[in-house]
């Protein structure tokens, strides 16, 4: 019995490790851009500094977001939005930790493009939120593009708006997530 | 039975495993070497109050600046305490790049022309290779556009100019405190009296508390090394307000003795004094226009 068990727990532990360096998808390249309208001016800006990890075995997915690499058309946007906003030297980066929740419907081994569901703790701001959003899963040619599109609201994540400009900034952020993977070689 | 703990441990372990697995997908992957970072946010403006602040222009920035500055308070409520007088600048500043601004302005006070340029030499930062502080470099000249006090006399246009070099040293030392020092070269082609230097020197202090995201108190001072000791109205500039920050505008409201809005005139033209209650209100108003855009 002993024996036998022995057998069970190096067999796991030797499949964990090897399959945690193949299943791994990552990038640090990933791009995030948040888009919203407002009265007074549509607020824009984009990162292409986000790390991405996905495992394909179990869906776990995770995002570290670096907030000072949102670059904005209008840089004292940029300055206001790190400094007022989303305090970037206090809060530096954003984090998302999740899992695909139906991972089991996407066959990584095929091309193909899949429906997702991912779930997961989204934090910003210092703040961590539960979220949830649709997004797709495209496998091609060894590489995994994960795309999705989710509302989120500042009020949410505690990020003010100052009342003299209420009206002209929007409480509600979209958010657009495009990551290319490839897989880890750890 | 004997297999009992071993289950038990065997569970424990595989329990630790997964869990292992699941809480650090980064790792291997999240660079985690500290990266330089550049320090900005050091003044809400780029200037502290009459003084170039480290603080540059972004890139293709265009900063429009209206100053205003009223009369003494002390003239009581028949002149609506300095209200019903005004001596403005309206300016203009452009950032060429991250490192250099220019601008010029015209004044009210003997309609004055002025312009400089702004180099930073060094930007304060984090991470390797930090910098502790930064250094700017401005030079500036000054042209008088009144009338000569005495056409009679042989005038050149020369006697109009004047010109300033300055060095700006700061340091943002926390997110709410920052600290400047500048010395100051004045150089007059004319001056008024025989005795008055030609070259002045001045030693320029600057500061700013971070009171709220958008409110900072703001002091901003120049010591005048070598004045003139028989002008004995002459005094030392002194500005004190808050500067106030709403997306696109920065408003600096302060008390200050100087009626001068640029180097040449706060420097020689204050004779005013703060303990004799001669202090005006005054109010900068900076608004930024994003005038060319990065492609993103």
């Amino acid at each position: 019995m002993f024996r036998k068990n022995l057998i069970i727990l190096s067999g796991l532990v030797l499949f964990a490790t090897v399959t945690n360096a193949q299943d791994r998808y990552f990038t640090k390249t990933g791009q995030i851009d948040f888009f919203s309208k407002a009265a007074l001016e549509d607020i824009a800006a984009k990162n292409n500094t986000v790390t991405a990890v996905l495992d394909t075995k179990s869906g776990a997915m995770q995002f570290s977001v670096p907030m000072k690499g949102f670059e904005f058309e209008k840089k004292l946007m940029q300055e206001h939005f790190n400094e007022n906003y989303v305090e970037s030297d206090k809060y530096p980066k954003a984090d998302f930790k999740g899992v695909v929740a139906n991972n089991a419907a996407v066959n990584f081994a095929k091309d193909g493009t899949y429906n997702v569901t991912v779930k997961g703790k989204l934090t910003i701001h210092g703040v961590t939120k539960d979220v949830e959003a649709p997004g797709t899963i495209k496998v091609n040619n060894g590489k995994v593009d994960a795309a999705s599109t989710f509302n989120i609201k500042l009020s949410d994540y505690n990020i003010s708006i100052p009342a003299v400009v209420k009206d002209k900034i929007s409480n509600s952020i979209k958010i657009s997530v495009d990551t290319r993977l490839e897989p880890f070689k750890g | 039975m004997k297999s009992k703990p071993i289950s038990l441990v065997l569970a424990t372990f595989v329990a630790l495993a997964s869990r292992a697995q699941d809480t650090d997908l980064l790792k291997g992957v999240a660079d985690t070497t500290p990266k330089k970072e550049y320090v900005y946010g050091a003044f809400k403006s780029t200037r502290v109050i009459m003084s170039h602040s480290i603080e540059m222009l972004r890139p293709g920035v265009l900063d429009f600046r209206i100053l205003h500055r009223f009369g003494n308070v002390n003239q009581g409520i028949s002149e609506f305490f300095g209200l019903d007088q005004a001596t403005t600048r309206l300016g203009l500043d452009y950032g060429i790049s991250n490192n250099l601004t220019v601008g010029i302005g015209r004044g009210t006070l003997k309609k004055e022309v002025d312009g400089f340029v702004k180099w930073r030499i060094i930007q304060q930062s984090t991470g390797p290779k930090s910098m502790p502080f930064s250094l700017v470099a401005v030079g500036g000249s000054t042209v008088v556009g009144a009338p000569w006090s005495d056409p009679a006399r042989k005038n050149l246009f020369s006697s109009r100019l004047g010109y300033y070099g300055q060095a700006v040293i700061g340091r943002k030392f926390s997110e709410r405190l920052t600290l400047q020092l500048s010395p100051i070269l004045l150089h007059r082609n004319f001056v008024e009296l025989a005795a008055d230097p030609n070259d002045l020197f001045a030693a320029g202090f600057g500061g700013r508390l971070k009171l709220s995201k958008r409110v900072s108190l703001n002091v901003d001072y120049y010591y005048v090394v070598n004045q003139n000791d028989a002008r004995t109205e002459l005094h030392n500039p002194l500005s004190i307000g808050f500067d106030i920050e709403t997306g696109g505008h920065v408003f600096q409201l302060h008390f200050t003795n100087a009626i001068g809005m640029n180097e040449r005139a706060f420097l020689t033209e204050t004779t005013n004094r703060w303990g004799k209650g001669e202090i005006q209100f005054g109010f900068n108003i900076s608004r930024a226009f994003q005038i060319a855009k990065k492609k993103t």
